[in-house]
C-alpha cells in the first residue's frame, strides 16, 4: 500500500504574540512545528503500514525551512519526504494550495500508485479545513473526514472501513480505495521516534520539487495569481474583559431566580427595561 | 546497526557548538546531541556576546549571525531602595567596527551557530537526551540516549551539557553542585518599539546599552541585576546565590518584580510588555570549584565545567573558548595519531590555564568566599555611597567643609572605620 500524508509547517501558536505597539502578529522568532492535527494522520498512516506493509510518503508545500517538518516525519518512520517549494507558490490560498498538492500527489503516484491520502482535520494557522477536501475533489478520491478509527483495510479488495464522528453519533463507513482521510484529533498517540529514526531523519536527503517537478504546467493556477481569496487584515480580537456573574437568591425557586435575573438585566441595561416596560404595557393593554 | 563517530558532543549551547564546529571543520566525524527541540530552545534569552571568543572560531560571524545591538555604553549602578549612584561609560570608539560586544537573543543565536556546525559537516540531532555515559573500564566509549536503541559510540565524548551537568555527576567526575557555588538568575524579555528604546536610552540605529546593578535590589543577597537593550526588546534580570535564596525565602520572580518597580528602573520599562520569563542557574564557584576537566575518552567544557566569570558576567565566551580548546586538543591528537587517553588530553587543561579563561578565574578565586562572608558589600555600601552623594549635592546652606565632615562621620558610623579598612583590604585581595 502507498500512503501519502500531507503535512503543513505552522508557527507554534502557543508562542505567537501580537506586538503590543504595532498590533501585528509577530512571526519572527516563533518556532515552527508540524501542524498538530497532521500528526494524528501521520501516526495512523504509520500504523496502517505496520499492519499491512507498504510505503508512507510525506508531502509538504512550503518554504525551504519547512524541510524540518518533513524530517520530523521521517524520524517517526515515514519512508519518503517531498517538499514542494517554489517562489511561484507564495501567496497561495486554499484553492491554489489544494491544486498544487493534488498535482504533487499525482506525480508521487507515478512511481507507485497511491491508495490513501491523509490530511489533518485543519491547520492551526489557516484553520480552514478546506485543503483536504480540495485535494480529494481534484483527484476524484472518496472523502472521509473526522475519522476517529480505522477498523479494517483490505488492499486486495481495495476497501476500507472507518469510524467517523458525526453529529449525534458515530458512523461506520466502508468505501473503496483510493480515498482521502482526515483524522480527528486525539484518535491516537504519536509514537516516540527511535534512535535509528532520529539518525535517518538527520541524514535523509529531502526531495525538493519546484512547480514543474510537481507537475504544474500552468503557473497562473498557483500563488497569488491562482488565489481568488485575499487576506485583507489579520488582527487580534480585543479580549473580552467582562466577567460572568453568578446569580442566586434566597428562596432558590425558579420564579424568584427569574425575577432576580430580570432585575439584574434591566438595571444593567435601561434600554431593555424600557423595551420590556413597553411590551408589558401592550400586554396589559390587550 | 551500530552508530560510531570520532567525537560525540553533548549539548548545543555555546560550548558544544564551538567544539562541534571546530571538530567538524577539521574533518572529524562529529555527532552533536541536544535535548531541546532545537538548539537554543532550552537556553536563556537576551545576553551579551563577546565578539573575540567567537571571532577566533568563525572570523566572519558578523556577516550573518543574528546580532541585536552593539554596545556603545556601559552603566554601573549601586542602588538603595529609592536612589542609585553610578557611572556611565560611553565612547565613540565603541562605534567603530569591528564591534566588541553585542546583545543577542540566545534562541536565535544558538540556532544560527548550530546551522554552522551542520554546514561544516557535523551531524546534529535534537530532542534527544543523553542519559549516561558508556564506559569500558575507566574509558568513556559512548553515550546512552533516552531513545530506543540509543547506544552510540565514539572515541571521545565532550560534555557541554550546561550548569547542572547531570552526566558528569552521574559518572562521578565531579561532586554535587553546592548552593553557595551557584546563582539562580531570573530574567524577562520585554517588548518595546525600537524607536522608544533608542529615544529612552539615547541610541541610534543598532547601538545598545548595558546596565549592571547592585545594591538594595538583591535584598542583602550576593548578586547583581542587569538590563540590556536588544533590537525591539529589553532584557532585565537579577541573579543571587542559591544559598541566599534558601535563607531569605524570597521567591526569585518577586525579587525581579521588586527590582522592576524601583524608581530608577521603572521609567526605563514603561510601556514594555512581557514576552517571556526564564530562570536558570549560573555556576559561580569560580576557580576553586572547577572540577576535573578531562579523563580517559572525555573532556568537559563551558558551564558544565563551572567556567563562568561572575564578576564580569562572562560565561558564553568562556564556554566557546573552552569548547574550541577541547576540540583543538582532540584534533591535534588525531593528527599525531595518538589516542584520547587522560594523559594526552591533559593538554586541554594546560591550554585553558594559558588562556584568559583560567587566568581570569584564578584572579578572582577569593571573591566568591569574600562576598559570601561579607554581605555588607551588597547592603551597607550602596546605602553609604548614595547617602554621601545626596549630602554632597544637596544645596542647603551648609558649607562644603562641614558637609565633607558629615559624610565622613556617616561613613564611619555605618560601617566603622575599622570595618571600612578591613573591607577595602578584603576587596583588594579578592580582585588582586
Ligand atoms: C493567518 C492566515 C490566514 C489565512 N486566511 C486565508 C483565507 O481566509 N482564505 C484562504 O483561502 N487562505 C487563507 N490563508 C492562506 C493559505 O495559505 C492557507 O494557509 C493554505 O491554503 C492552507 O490552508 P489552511 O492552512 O487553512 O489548511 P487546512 O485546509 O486547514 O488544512 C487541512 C490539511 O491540509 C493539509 N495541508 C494544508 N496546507 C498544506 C501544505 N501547505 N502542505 C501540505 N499539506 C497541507 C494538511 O494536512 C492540513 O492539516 C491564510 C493563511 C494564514 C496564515
Ligand atoms: C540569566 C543569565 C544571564 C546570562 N548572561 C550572560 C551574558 O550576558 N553573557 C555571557 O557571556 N554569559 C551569560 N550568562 C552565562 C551563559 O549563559 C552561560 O555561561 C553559557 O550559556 C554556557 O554555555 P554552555 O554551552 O556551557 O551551556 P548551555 O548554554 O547551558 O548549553 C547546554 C546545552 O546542553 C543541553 N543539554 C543538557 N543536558 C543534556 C543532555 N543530557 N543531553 C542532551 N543535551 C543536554 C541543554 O539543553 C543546553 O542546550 C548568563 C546566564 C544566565 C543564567
Amino acid at each position: 500500500m502507498h500512503i501519502v500524508v500531507c503535512i503543513k509547517q505552522v508557527p507554534d501558536s502557543s508562542q505567537i504574540r501580537v506586538h503590543p505597539v504595532t498590533n501585528t502578529i509577530m512571526r519572527q522568532g516563533v518556532p515552527a512545528v508540524v501542524n498538530p492535527y497532521d500528526l494524528f494522520s501521520l501516526e495512523e498512516a504509520l500504523r496502517l503500514k505496520d499492519r499491512v506493509g507498504g510505503r508512507v510518503t510525506v508531502l509538504c508545500m512550503g518554504p525551504p525551512q519547512a524541510e524540518m517538518a518533513l524530517r520530523k516525519a521521517i524520524s517517526f518512520g515515514a519512508d519518503h519526504a517531498i517538499l514542494v517549494t517554489d517562489r511561484a507558490f507564495a501567496g497561495s490560498d486554499t484553492l491554489a494550495t489544494s491544486f498544487a498538492l493534488a498535482s504533487a500527489v499525482r506525480q508521487i503516484g507515478r512511481d507507485m500508485a497511491v491508495d490513501l491520502v491523509f490530511c489533518g482535520k485543519q491547520t492551526i494557522d489557516g484553520d480552514t479545513a478546506q485543503v483536504g477536501p480540495g485535494i480529494a475533489k481534484r483527484l476524484d478520491l472518496q472523502l472521509l473526514t473526522y475519522v476517529s478509527q480505522i477498523d479494517a483495510v483490505d488492499p486486495e479488495r481495495r476497501e476500507i472501513v472507518v469510524r467517523r464522528r458525526a453529529e449525534g453519533g458515530v458512523q461506520v463507513l466502508k468505501t473503496r480505495l483510493p480515498c482521502l482521510i482526515t483524522m480527528l484529533e486525539g484518535s491516537n498517540e504519536l509514537r516516540f521516534a527511535t534512535q535509528a529514526g532520529i539518525f535517518r531523519a538527520a541524514r535523509y536527503p529531502v526531495q525538493r520539487w519546484d512547480s514543474k517537478a510537481a507537475g504544474i504546467e500552468d503557473p497562473s493556477r498557483v500563488g497569488l495569481k491562482g488565489s481568488p481569496t485575499v487576506v485583507r487584515k489579520v488582527f487580534a480580537p480585543t479580549p473580552n474583559t467582562q466577567r460572568a456573574d453568578l446569580i442566586s437568591c434566597e428562596s432558590g425557586t425558579p420564579e424568584d431566580l427569574a425575577a432576580t435575573l430580570l432585575a439584574k438585566l434591566t438595571t444593567r441595561n435601561p434600554e431593555l427595561a424600557a423595551l420590556l416596560g413597553r411590551a408589558g404595557m401592550q400586554e396589559t393593554g390587550r | 546497526m551500530q552508530e560510531r563517530f570520532d567525537v560525540i558532543v553533548v549539548g548545543a549551547g555555546p560550548a558544544g557548538n564551538a567544539a562541534a564546529y571546530t571538530l567538524a571543520s577539521a574533518g572529524m566525524s562529529v555527532l552533536q546531541i541536544e535535548r531541546g527541540e532545537t538548539p537554543g530552545s532550552k537556553n536563556v534569552q537576551g545576553a551579551i556576546l563577546y565578539a573575540d571568543a567567537l571571532e577566533r572560531i568563525i572570523p566572519t560571524f558578523r556577516d550573518d549571525a543574528p546580532l541585536e545591538r552593539y554596545l556603545i555604553e556601559q552603566r554601573f549602578w549601586m542602588l538603595t531602595d529609592d536612589a542609585y549612584i553610578g557611572s556611565n561609560y560611553r565612547s565613540a570608539a565603541f562605534n567603530r567596527p569591528p564591534y566588541n560586544r553585542y546583545t543577542i537573543v540566545r534562541a536565535q543565536f544558538d540556532r544560527w551557530f548550530s546551522g554552522k556546525v551542520q554546514q561544516a559537516g557535523g551531524l546534529v540531532i535534537c530532542e534527544t537526551t543523553v542519559r549516561e555515559l558508556i564506559f569500558d573500564g575507566e574509558r568513556v566509549v559512548g553515550v546512552h540516549t533516552d531513545r530506543e536503541g540509543g547506544a552510540i559510540y565514539a572515541d571521545l565524548v565532550i560534555l557541554a551539557d550546561g550548569v547542572n551537568s547531570t552526566l558528569a555527576r552521574k559518572a562521578g567526575f565531579h561532586a554535587e553542585l553546592q548552593p553557595k557555588d551557584v546563582a539562580l538568575a531570573v530574567k524577562e524579555t520585554l517588548f518595546l518599539a525600537p524607536e522608544v528604546i533608542e529615544q529612552r536610552f539615547g541610541l541610534q540605529g543598532e547601538e545598545g546599552v548595558a546596565i549592571e546593578m547592585t545594591g538594595a535590589i538583591t535584598h542583602g543577597m550576593v548578586g547583581t541585576g542587569f538590563l540590556y537593550t536588544n533590537r525591539d526588546t529589553l532584557t532585565i534580570g537579577i541573579g543571587c546565590l542559591l544559598s541566599n535564596f534558601v535563607q531569605q525565602k524570597i521567591p526569585p520572580y518577586e525579587l525581579l518584580e521588586r527590582m522592576k518597580a524601583h524608581p530608577a528602573i521603572q521609567p526605563l520599562l514603561a510601556g514594555a510588555e512581557l514576552k517571556e520569563y526564564v530562570a536558570h542557574l549560573i555556576p559561580e564557584g569560580g576557580y576553586n570549584a572547577v572540577p576535573r576537566l578531562y579523563g580517559h575518552g572525555w573532556m568537559i567544557a563551558g558551564d558544565s565545567a563551572g567556567l563562568v566569570n561572575s564578576v564580569h558576567r562572562e560565561g558564553s565566551n568562556l564556554a566557546m573558548t573552552s569548547g574550541r580548546l577541547a576540540a583543538e586538543t582532540a584534533i591535534a591528537l588525531r593528527e599525531a595519531d595518538r589516542p584520547f587517553t587522560a594523559e594526552n588530553l591533559s593538554r586541554y587543561r594546560r591550554r585553558l590555564d594559558d588562556s584568559f579563561v583560567m587566568k581570569d578565574l584564578k584572579k578572582y578565586r577569593r571573591l566568591p568566599a569574600t562576598l559570601h562572608e561579607n554581605p555588607q558589600f551588597f547592603t551597607t555600601y550602596p546605602g553609604m555611597m548614595n547617602a554621601a552623594m545626596h549630602e554632597f549635592i544637596t544645596v542647603d546652606g551648609t558649607d562644603k567643609k562641614s558637609k565633607e565632615k558629615a559624610i565622613r562621620r556617616s561613613l564611619g558610623e555605618r560601617r566603622g572605620w575599622f570595618g571600612l579598612v578591613g573591607d577595602a583590604f578584603k576587596l583588594w585581595r579578592a580582585f588582586e
